[in-house]
């Protein structure tokens, strides 16, 4: 499992009792400036044998990357537990972690810092690639491998748990005393969970985290709370859609914001950011693409120069946000219509599956191109969300046929290409999808039909998965229940014991299933992702 | 001789019958289980032998076919109807030869050297007339009737050859078949169920309450999410409409996807099909093979505005092909697809396949 502040390494209990102790009295930039001298002291000292260490810590952790060990140098051990120790505003890494390689926030908050450690682990990969003859990939950015496991994938570790509440206690907005109600709630879970999935945490639509609020709440800008609130009830869905939501979300927070005296506006907002982020993967998981977003976001803030006025500073990620949203989101579905369209030809029949922003908006544009095509549309329960593609695709006059997911072996004969949406495109091809993607890119394997899957760049992440129970999302229960002809079968499901309902969200689909994958760069078979996640870093 | 008012209350029972076909295959009657219908039909045919006029194995077998073509006519997808008929119409053969004597009891097989040197004389006109004929019938029609009413309990009786401990089993939709099968094993063993929902109809619900009142711990899941769990699971069980005379299914709706997610990840798929499920048809009729329910089922009513611009679909069957089958489970045994066909010369005869 992740490392946490209980295992510390021998040597630097003292550190962090006077880090402890100090901490209460030094300000905030007294204390990072004395964090960072800790470091640079530790760094020469302990370098050997921190790379052993973190060797085997590495092997403790689930999540691999192609980065290579000459990274971590003395940073995790001592990072984490120095950090650790010191109280409000903890950088506890969110469970947005879904690219563990940025994971380790302190280092985010100090560029210079970075620069600092990446000349020296030049350095030190240089010498080091000459002694050993370990093939490893050596990484773009070089982040301290801190792999932690995110906390929405431990849920059956109690310890875990613990961690949790007690970070939500911690984050409160400087200067609100812990004492008051204002804090973010734990969200409990619900329902009998298959115990196959006790590590995910299972929530109820019925009882969204806003209840638990306490009102004034000081500690959750506004904004942010609808956006919660949107989130769990599902009136926010869809990965753009929910990137999209983010961003304004915080545009707002951003405008509304003002920098405290004697606080920097990079490292101040940053800060302010955590607890929303809390409250928002408490209302429901965060999603790879809004995981992306924040993390560029967070870059773009402490970025900010110091000798920036506030005015100027808003101004300036305002606009960085609306780049964002154009270009990565905007601007990528332009360019993804266009190749796709080169993919549709007159009298082709296309299946597509739920309601995929991307895709519709790849339809309607072909349609508008005046190629003959006819649709179908395959849905399924609980969701229904191809009702809604439906009504969008019928709306603009394209001719549509819509099933179930269980008649796709009916109706797959006819069909000649499937278009499918993503959630997220992992580091090793597999494609994150919808529940019931994998089924029906199984189908048309079956039935020699090709698979095309739509995807933006910025939906790309570095995790890798190879199955759909480790890492999934498990929504309400009771929205598998249905009345028919009066009776409601599973009425009292959780009165019957051995009875369990699931309802995941998410699949992932192996490669070999999907035969191209049309991204804003270009169409690209499914097993370069990890170049293009490469060659993304680099531009970073 | 059976007098007139006999003759009126036979037409009448096989009347009421065949409205009770059509209205319970549309799904808005009393829905019956096969084996149900299977019952009716054998005690129909044996009402239909004991009180309609014949005289010889002929007329019987005549009268039969007339009757059968019309009840399958009634519910062409309710292929158990048929698959009685035939079972009768070769109970009738065989008693018919065994009273004419023991020399005709090894024309079971039509092997080619027989067909080559008995040339015309396999041209059975069935007019001798035995005494003991229609008695003899009727008793064997009694025997059939006995063996339908076990045929669940033989299945299940099986159960604990092929589950083990701990086993994570999936199903789909509702079958009677494997539920017996499964509450059997759950008697001795502890397993893990998990079953389909198979939308539009949502009959696994009710095979997860029934399943989960004995004691099994069971999941139910979205269609959409059978490929997802398939790599936890270690063995398929399903049960089926129609077994089709080359060792393919007529199986619920979705039962095609779960047998290729079976297949991708090399999960054996076991069928439990009694024996009159057997048909001698072939899936090569692409629009006889298939049902359709009303499309109110998948998109219901309150979607008025687009409802009258989309083609909805909503079939009942799937074509579940032989490869994807692992292992047959029936009342006389498991069996792999590759032996189906020989089956099927046992209980039919080939003159009958046609009604």
């Amino acid at each position: 499992m992740a490392d946490s502040g209980v295992t510390d390494e021998p040597g630097t209990k003292d550190d962090v009792h006077r880090a402890k102790t100090e901490g209460k009295e030094l300000s905030k930039e007294e204390k990072q400036r004395l964090r960072k001298e800790k470091k640079q002291q530790k760094k020469n000292k302990e370098k050997k044998d921190e790379k052993a260490s973190h060797e085997s810590e590495k092997k403790k952790n689930k999540e691999e990357k192609p980065v290579s060990a000459a990274a971590p140098a003395s940073q995790p051990p001592t990072q984490p537990s120095t950090q650790k120790a010191v109280p409000a505003p903890a950088p506890v890494p969110v469970p947005v972690s879904e690219t563990p390689a940025l994971a380790d926030k302190p280092a985010k908050t100090k560029a210079d810092l970075k620069a600092e450690r990446r000349a020296r682990q030049e350095a030190e990969r240089a010498s080091k690639q000459a002694a050993t003859s370990k093939p490893k990939a050596p990484p773009n950015e070089l982040q301290p491998v801190v792999k932690r496991l995110p906390e929405h994938v431990q849920v059956d570790n109690p310890g875990v748990l613990k961690k949790l509440a007690k970070k939500l206690e911690r984050q409160q907005t400087p200067g609100c005393n812990a004492a008051t109600n204002a804090k973010i709630p734990l969200r409990l879970d619900y329902g009998y969970k298959v115990s196959l999935f006790s590590h995910l945490h299972q929530y109820s639509r019925k009882a969204p985290l806003t209840q638990q609020l306490s009102i004034p709440s000081t500690v959750i800008h506004p904004a942010i709370v609808r956006l919660g609130l949107q989130y769990s009830q599902g009136i926010v869905a869809g990965s753009n859609a929910r990137s999209v939501a983010l961003l304004h979300a915080f545009k707002q927070v951003i405008r509304d914001y003002t920098t405290p005296p004697n606080e920097e506006l990079s490292r101040d907002l940053v800060n302010k950011l955590k607890p929303y982020i809390s409250f928002l993967s408490q209302c429901r998981p965060l999603s790879a693409s809004m995981g992306n977003a924040i993390k560029y976001i967070k870059k773009e803030i402490s970025n900010i120069p110091s000798q920036c006025k506030e005015e100027e500073a808003k101004r300036k990620l305002l606009s960085c946000i609306d780049c964002y949203i154009d270009e990565k989101i905007i601007l990528a579905a332009k360019a993804i219509a266009k190749s796709s369209i080169e993919k549709i030809s007159n009298g082709d029949v296309i299946l597509v599956y739920g309601c995929s922003s991307l895709v519709n908006h790849i339809l309607c544009e072909a349609f508008e191109k005046n190629i003959k095509f006819r649709v179908i549309v395959v849905d399924s329960r609980p969701r229904l969300e191809g009702r809604e593609a439906l009504r969008r695709l019928v709306q603009r006059g394209i001719s549509c046929t819509y099933v179930l997911i269980s008649a796709v072996s009916y109706i797959l004969p006819e069909v000649s290409k499937v278009f499918l949406g993503a959630h997220a495109l992992l580091a090793n091809g597999y494609v994150m999808s919808r529940v019931g993607t994998s089924q029906i890119a199984l189908v048309a394997k079956a039935f020699n039909v090709p698979v095309l899957v739509c995807c933006e760049t910025y939906k790309f992440c570095e995790r890798v998965q190879t199955d759909s129970f480790v890492s999934n999302e498990l929504d309400d229960p009771d929205d598998l229940i249905v009345t028919r002809k009066g009776k409601t079968q599973l009425e009292h499901w959780q009165d019957v014991p051995s009875l369990g309902l699931l309802n995941l969200v998410y699949d992932v689909t192996p490669p070999d299933f999907v035969d191209l994958v049309i991204t804003d760069l270009g169409m690209i078979p499914c097993t370069s992702v990890p170049v293009v996640l490469r060659v993304k870093n680099v531009d970073q | 001789m059976p007098g007139p008012d006999k003759e009126t209350d036979l037409t009448e029972r096989i009347e009421a019958f065949l409205s009770d076909l059509k209205r319970g295959g549309s799904g808005t009657g009393p829905l019956r289980g096969s084996a149900e219908t299977a019952r009716e039909t054998t005690a129909l045919l044996r009402r239909i032998t004991a009180q309609a006029r014949w005289s010889s194995a002929g007329d019987l077998m005549e009268i039969i076919r007339k009757e059968g073509r019309r009840i399958t006519a009634a519910q062409p997808s309710e292929t158990t109807v048929g698959n009685m008929i035939r079972r009768v119409l070769k109970i009738v053969r065989e008693e018919y030869a065994r009273s004419r004597g023991s020399s005709e009891e090894t024309d079971q097989q039509e092997s080619l050297h027989k067909l080559l040197t008995s040339g015309g004389l396999s041209e059975e006109n069935f007019r001798q007339h035995f005494a003991t004929l229609k008695a003899n019938v009727i008793e064997a029609i009694n025997e059939l009737l006995t063996e339908l009413e076990g045929t669940t309990d033989n299945i299940a009786m099986q159960a604990l050859e092929h589950i083990h401990s701990n086993e994570v089993i999936m199903t789909i939709g509702r079958s009677r078949t494997v539920e017996a099968f499964l509450k059997d094993a759950a008697r001795k063993r502890k397993f893990h169920v998990i079953v389909a929902e198979c939308a539009p109809f949502c009959q696994g619900h009710e095979m997860a309450t029934s399943l989960s009142k004995a004691g099994i711990e069971t999941t139910v899941i979205a269609d959409a999410a059978i490929f997802a769990v398939m790599s936890r699971v270690n063995k398929v069980i399903i049960g089926t409409q129609t077994v089709l005379a080359n060792g393919g299914l007529r199986a619920v709706n979705g039962t095609h996807t779960l047998a290729l997610a079976a297949k991708h990840h090399s999960t054996p798929l076991i069928v439990c099909a009694p024996m009159f499920k057997l048909s001698p048809q072939f899936p090569n009729e692409e629009d006889t093979f298939h049902k359709f329910v009303s499309p109110h089922e998948v998109l219901p009513f309150t979607e008025g505005e687009i409802l009258s611009k989309v083609n909805v679909h909503c079939p009942v069957f799937d074509y579940v092909p032989p490869e994807l089958i692992t292992l047959f489970i029936s009342n006389i045994g498991g069996h792999a697809p590759s032996y189906i066909y020989r089956l099927m010369s046992e209980l039919y005869h080939p003159e009958d396949h046609e009604l």
